[in-house]
């Protein structure tokens, strides 16, 4: 690869990652437990959707053929995503999508934070955007978990198990990136630190050492994710082309 | 018209009476998010979103597309500025009292460092000023607000978010 293509490829990830983690969210809306986190959630999703056009469109300069944000989002097959794995897993009860933001949003945080001072003015300015936002999102994400995890017996086993099931999903945020972007080494332990602390204060107890999964580089999705991108694509594939 | 006769302070002036389509009581202006305006070949306008979600950043464009062919402008390109990103700071102290007057607080100056901070805020009631009040959510009508309860008059309120 190159180095535009190196770039052009991470800036799609980076555009995956938003739109399937808002796509996700979406899926939540009018399921909330209430009125307060309906509207948050919803706010939330649309921050990621925005944040996915503002990459996939920078994307589509960077290629040159011409191919739009609604391209990329609507009309490219599941192997040709390469978000994490993580983000596509399903919504399971709310501690489960809680701990799952709590996961991701802690290295997404860091890796906009880094990007802002990277090499790339544009990656730098879009960062600078939706770190403000993913701030916002993150620590209302914490909130919810030190309420879950140190809340009633029940509560706090449940999100212990929703951390145990999501928790192999996390290797995939530190695999070397073939284009030369934030220091992942420096990154994962800066993550590593956060995510100690954020557990310890919802008192629960990180995973052991263990497998993690592997494949959102590769295209390679978890059975979820057809499910996800069928729904998420049904009226451009079902109306090629339809506009409103 | 010609675009050589148009000036860039009569732009600035046309696009004050553009609302934000959320806040009506706002125009693009006192939101602060008209970065520059250029006048060349054609009139160039740089926006900034304010949230990267923003549902109304097609509208806004539509609605200062429409403002300027009103005045006769026909040769118009609309630029999205990210940097440096939008923050509260660039409403206008005209725009915090519009916003006052309209029944939302408005938000607190520096934001930008201290973005959708932790912490205690104080926020006065826009109806009789009390700081007495209390947050009833976080999230409100839109991204850009937070709902809120004066104690002392028992009225609730939105609150612009600092951002």
């Amino acid at each position: 690869m190159s180095n535009d293509e190196q770039l052009l490829a991470y800036v799609l990830r980076l555009g995956d990652n938003a739109l399937i983690t808002g796509q996700r969210m979406i899926e939540r809306v009018a399921g909330e437990p209430e009125l307060e986190e309906e509207l948050a959630n919803a706010n939330f999703a649309l921050d990621y959707i925005g944040q996915a056009r503002m990459f996939y469109s920078y994307a589509g300069e960077l290629e040159g053929d011409g191919r739009t944000e609604d391209d990329f989002a609507y009309l490219r097959d599941a192997q040709e995503f390469r978000n994490f794995l993580l983000v596509e897993q399903p919504n399971g009860h709310f501690g489960e999508s809680i701990v799952r933001q709590v996961l991701f949003e802690s290295f997404y945080l860091l890796q906009l934070q880094a990007l802002m001072s990277g090499g790339d003015q544009r990656l730098a300015e879009i960062a600078a955007r939706a770190e403000k936002e993913i701030r916002y999102h993150l620590r209302h994400a914490c909130k919810w978990l030190v309420r879950l995890g140190d809340g009633t017996e029940e509560s706090h086993e449940r999100v212990q198990q929703s951390l145990a099931q999501l928790w192999h999903y996390t290797g995939e945020f530190f695999e070397a990136e073939s284009y030369d972007g934030p220091d992942l080494q420096q990154l994962g332990q800066e993550w590593n630190k956060q995510i100690a602390a954020t557990m310890d204060e919802a008192t629960l107890l990180l995973p052991e050492k263990q497998f993690m999964a592997t494949g959102g580089r590769a295209g390679q999705h978890s059975e979820h994710f057809g499910f996800l991108i069928a729904e998420m694509q049904h009226m451009q594939r079902a109306f090629p082309g339809a506009t409103w | 018209m010609v675009v050589a006769d148009i000036t860039r302070e009569q732009v600035f002036e046309w696009l004050r009476e553009v609302p934000d389509p959320e806040i009506p009581v706002l125009s693009i202006t006192d939101l602060g998010i008209v970065r520059d305006v250029v006048i060349g070949d054609d009139v160039r306008v740089a926006l900034s979103p304010t949230y990267s979600g923003c549902p109304a950043t097609e509208m806004i464009e539509q609605s200062v597309i429409a403002a300027l062919q009103k005045h006769g402008v026909d040769d118009i390109t609309i630029e999205r500025s990210l940097s440096p990103p939008w923050t509260t700071d660039w409403i206008s102290d005209e725009g915090r009292e519009k916003l006052l007057a309209y029944g939302i607080a408005p938000p607190e100056k520096g934001g930008g460092k201290r973005a959708l901070l932790d912490g205690v805020r104080v926020i006065a009631c826009p109806q009789c000023a009390s700081t007495d009040t209390e947050l009833i959510s976080e999230f409100g009508s839109t991204a850009c607000k937070a709902s809120y309860r004066c104690v002392a008059c028992l009225e609730p309120f939105e609150y612009f978010k600092c951002i």
